[in-house]
């Protein structure tokens, strides 16, 4: 009904979008912002800066919603390339901070694993789009060295976390590329026997003091599990109807660490208890939701793969951050999916649902021509 | 073909993918269920905890002391009061900071010194003691600059104050003793919270207090004095800064305590007692109130509140004289004579006497079948005795013979019905209950039978009797009330609120002793008249001038055993080991006011020693005092520099022929 009172172009773009998952999209940033508003005492200033954020990260998603999917196929390898020597830049030139190396300055500084984010499910995606699916075995193992190299380079620097999630990202893709139910179970299988292996020879010990935090009642709140400890209190003490907006005293009195970032989540709970975590989290299962409806529409092979592990990388994001932060999982700085602050994780997410968007099969708009 | 076959293709993979995202739509709708529960589990089910946390992490609450209660006199001296003091205090950390680099240097200190010198004097000595203190402390902890602040310095500052960050003046309350030493056995003191105090006490109520009774009335009216602490109840974040007052309850104030002691009639008793060792107790004995209870040497109760010095407590607790000791009731002496007119009693209880009954003195008493002879004091003896003779003269014999007769375990009985071997129960710490020997402590005690000797021993309030000063002046209160007993105490009144009346404490009366005849009442009491009064009384030169009538009964405690037929030479022995000089009484007889014992230890006999002491006291007590008259005869009244023994009074000669042990 638009169609006739806009310009043609707008009308195109308009049609690219889905506007199903961009109101879920907007109600969700609303109650981050408010969220944040509260989190940051009030601050208009974060929310603002926060506002920035989404007004780049929602044009980098109107931009990338019109590229359609042969046309994205045509950057993945490069994407995928450029994103590997920068990772390798990073390891010989990259900034230290607090013991990390993880940044590249290039006038501004940028984190190379970022893109990777992106870049590895892409990969993944472009290389089974090219086989015939289900995929076969050495198809897989080929999949898993694109995940693998990127994913130790980001080992590397250390960033655990990251290079898990952008792991996750990739396997996502083999997953919906068909893997066998048989294999996927006996990779399961052989992950639960590697992980204490890998609890007591492939980590750090801050990381294995993370994981026993959450494990054992009993440590010292103080040091190592003060941020899950104080943000169990914020969500437990928010009760089923939360403390109201801007009266979560755990937060407001600087208990909470990291509220307006990784722990927002408490921030959240705590404000407004079960009921509004409840609506929170059916909003984010509606956008996942709506992320794999889309992803099944795809054009082909490769939208599909791309925009259904994308959508699943969110779910992720999600399940790691919420998971963190009620104290079922280890404390890994993850930021809850749109609502934290902070520019780089909502760019990059912003992306990602342009990305889910473009791959949605066009309608047949200029069937006359062909 | 090729083109069919990439259809079909499509479908399949369009197929397979449907398939695998519909089984992740699930997988992701059980996690998220999975976070859901979660989430139930910490908000419904754990909900109270966390609350509870929660509030653990920012409710503070900060208590604050109430204010001490007050102890006066009788009549209203201020004998306790809890003194403001004015602290100035620094906190480096928020001093202005001048070289802006965040230390707050010692200069950035020494100039703030100097700006605030101008508001408050602070001397050479106050500003290095605090700088030596500042080096030693923390930035965040308060340094005292000065202490005592005055009214006018305290004014000064307050309205300087915002020119001053980071500088405080704390309000301390202090104890004050105004009197010092007087009564600082009955007041006793206040000290620093220890950590045996801790175990004791009440936490949460003495959360802010920093002293508690030690001692004397202070400890045994702790709970009345200390009040009820109040407390802020702040919001602080993460940091322990104060972000508001949520609730707030003030303390409330100790009760105001009216003692029973007339501090003039106290002053009076130290005064007599003056370079003695010894006590004086003085009860009226209608109400039970101790209306002095002297112990010399005394101490001064104001060293300890801040922590006495380690020299001042080496001072005190090696002083031979024991001057930390409450003789009025932390020891316990042979009573002596001064219970022969109770031991009648009991004898004309238990019908072993009787009212006309005489008993011959030839200056000894001897068990049948025994050649032991137990000495009266007066060696050629006093003849044919009665009642009133026998104590009016002090007859040993007579009461040797009565108590052999009635019998230990009937003696016993009767004196512990008078409260001896007994807490009185009065209200002060460490009360000694004395000793009134039966034949089971004896064989506890020493694994002997009890000796008939033993009785008679007792019979004149030797042996192993031991009765504490304040149980004589109990006795004898009690003899004056012909058996109504009131047990003594030192609380006259309590006044729970500022600036309204008192409440007055009502008498605690304990079992009455009833005789099966109230004449004998008259018979002992007319005996302790004739002590005083009878040209034959053992202490007949006290009643000279008086304007009442006295009764009273004199006594000596050996403190030094002698050999039978050896002599008491008080000039070769040493004066510790001298006789105790003891004397009970009270007065008007036929309408008691106060009754009272006396001790002097090594001080001789009682009734010229100790006995002038009580009469005094009365006089103090019972008679109006004239107007001051620089002209009028000052030798109206007993003075007490009779003190000390005198050897030219015949009765002290006499009696220190004696070879047992005696007493008149």
């Amino acid at each position: 009904m638009f169609n006739s009172l806009l310009p043609p172009i707008v009308v195109q773009i308009l049609q690219r979008l889905d506007l199903v998952l961009i109101t879920a999209l907007g109600l969700l940033i609303f109650v981050g912002g408010v969220t944040l508003y509260s989190a940051s005492d009030m601050s208009s200033e974060m929310v603002y800066r926060q506002g920035l954020h989404f007004l780049i990260g929602g044009t980098l998603m109107v931009i990338l919603s019109q590229v359609q999917s042969k046309t994205l196929r045509q950057w993945v390898v490069w994407l995928y390339g450029t994103g590997i020597v920068l990772l390798v830049l990073v390891l010989i030139i990259g900034e230290t901070k607090k013991g990390a190396t993880r940044w590249l300055y290039v006038g501004v500084d940028i984190q190379p694993a970022e893109i990777m984010k992106i870049a590895v499910p892409m990969m993944v995606a472009y290389y089974f789009s090219e086989k015939s699916l289900p995929p076969r075995f050495i198809d897989i193992i080929i999949a898993l060295i694109l995940i693998f190299i990127p994913m130790l380079l980001i080992m590397k620097q250390p960033d655990l976390g990251t290079s898990l999630l952008i792991a996750v990202a990739g396997i996502f893709v083999i997953y919906l590329a068909g893997m066998s139910w048989w294999l996927i179970g006996g990779s399961l299988a052989a992950v639960a026997i590697a992980a204490p292996l890998m609890f007591h020879y492939g980590m750090h010990e801050y990381q294995r003091q993370r994981v026993l935090t959450l494990i054992s009642e009993d440590v010292d709140v103080l040091k190592e599990g003060y941020h899950i400890y104080q943000s169990k209190i914020a969500i437990g003490a928010g009760g089923i109807y939360g403390k109201g907006w801007g009266k979560g005293d755990q937060s407001h009195l600087d208990f909470l660490p990291e509220r307006h970032t990784d722990f927002i989540y408490a921030v959240f709970g705590e404000e407004f208890g079960l009921v509004g975590n409840l609506a929170l989290l059916s909003l984010y299962l509606f956008i996942i939701w709506r992320g794999l409806y889309i992803a099944s529409k795809g054009e082909d092979t490769f939208g599909r793969l791309l925009a259904g592990s994308l959508s699943l990388t969110f779910f992720i994001y999600l399940l790691v951050n919420t998971g963190m932060v009620s104290g079922v999982l280890p404390v890994v700085g993850v930021p809850l999916p749109l609502v934290s602050y902070g520019g780089t994780s909502i760019v990059t997410l912003m992306i990602a649902f342009g990305i889910i968007m473009g791959m949605k099969k066009r309608k047949r708009i200029y069937q006359g021509d062909e | 073909m090729g083109e069919r076959l990439s259809i079909k293709t499509e479908r399949d993979e369009q197929q397979l993918f449907n398939s695998r995202a519909i089984v992740a739509a699930l997988i992701v709708l059980l996690a998220l269920t999975g976070i859901a529960a979660r989430m139930y589990f910490l908000q419904v089910k754990q909900h109270d905890h966390y609350t509870e946390l929660s509030l653990q992490n920012y409710q503070r609450r900060i208590p604050k002391a109430p204010t001490r209660g007050q102890i006066y006199d009788r009549n209203g001296v201020l004998l306790a009061d809890s003194k403001t003091k004015y602290v100035l205090q620094i906190i480096r950390d928020g001093v202005p900071d001048l070289n802006g680099d965040n230390l707050r240097r010692y200069d950035d200190i020494e100039v703030l010194l100097g700006q605030l010198n101008n508001i408050v004097t602070i001397t050479d000595k106050e500003q290095r003691l605090f700088m030596q203190q500042l080096r030693k402390k923390s930035r965040y902890q308060p340094t005292v600059l000065k202490e005592n602040l005055t009214d006018v310095e305290v004014a000064k500052f307050a309205v300087n104050k915002p020119r001053f960050p980071g500088v405080d003046i704390e309000v301390r309350m202090e104890r004050n003793y105004p009197y010092g030493a007087v009564a600082s056995h009955v007041i006793g003191y206040v000290g620093r919270i220890d950590e045996r105090d801790m175990k004791n006490l009440n936490r949460d109520e003495y959360a802010a207090s920093t002293h508690i009774g030690k001692t004397g009335v202070e400890a045994s009216h702790e709970d009345r004095l200390h009040g009820q602490t109040g407390y802020l109840e702040v919001e602080v974040d993460a940091h322990g800064q104060h972000k508001g007052v949520i609730k707030e309850i003030p303390p409330v104030g100790g009760q105001d305590l009216f003692l029973s002691i007339d501090i003039n009639l106290q002053l009076k008793a130290e005064e007599l007692l003056k370079d003695e060792r010894g006590a004086i107790i003085a009860i009226d004995p209608s109400s039970g109130e101790v209306l002095a209870m002297a112990s010399v040497p005394t101490f001064d109760p104001n060293l300890f509140v801040n922590g006495i010095s380690h020299k001042d407590y080496i001072d005190l607790r090696d002083n031979p004289d024991r001057p930390l000791y409450n003789r009025a009731l932390q020891s316990a002496y042979p009573p002596g004579s001064t219970i022969k007119p109770m031991v009648a009693l009991g004898g004309l209880q238990e019908g072993v006497i009787w009212p006309s009954k005489t008993t011959y003195d030839p200056g000894f008493f001897q068990i049948p079948g025994n050649k032991h002879r137990y000495r009266c004091w007066k060696k050629s003896g006093h003849g044919a005795v009665g009642i009133d003779r026998a104590i009016a003269q002090s007859c040993d014999t007579f009461f040797y013979d009565m108590a052999y007769r009635m019998g230990v375990e009937k003696y016993s009985a009767f004196m512990r019905s008078y409260g001896f071997g007994q807490l009185t129960g009065i209200d002060l710490p460490s009360e000694s209950a004395g000793l009134m020997p039966t034949p089971e402590w004896k064989q506890k005690r020493y694994k002997q039978v009890w000796y008939p000797g033993d009785t008679v021993n007792i019979g004149i309030g030797q042996g192993y009797w031991l009765a504490t000063p304040l149980q004589l002046a109990h006795a004898v209160s009690t003899t004056a009330m012909r058996g109504v007993r009131i047990k003594p105490r030192l609380l006259h009144a309590v006044r729970r609120v500022k600036n309204e009346p008192p409440e007055m404490i009502p008498p605690d009366y304990l079992p009455k002793i009833t005789l099966k005849n109230s004449r004998y009442w008259d018979l002992a009491i007319n005996g302790m008249i004739n002590v005083v009064n009878s040209s034959y009384g053992t202490a007949k030169k006290v009643s000279e001038d008086i304007s009442y009538t006295m009764a009273g009964k004199t006594g000596t405690a050996q403190v030094f055993g002698i050999a039978q037929n050896a002599k008491y030479d008080a000039k070769r022995l040493a004066k510790r080991l001298h006789d105790h000089a003891l004397f009970v009484g009270f007065a008007p007889a036929n309408n008691p006011k106060i009754a009272m014992s006396v001790i002097v230890e090594n001080g001789g006999g009682g009734s010229s020693v100790a006995a002038p002491l009580a009469r005094a006291i009365m006089d103090e007590y019972l008679v109006p005092k004239p107007k001051v008259d620089p002209n009028a005869p000052t030798d109206a009244n007993v003075t007490p520099t009779q003190t000390g023994t005198t050897p030219t009074d015949p009765l002290v000669n006499n009696k220190k022929v004696s070879a047992t042990p005696t007493g008149h």
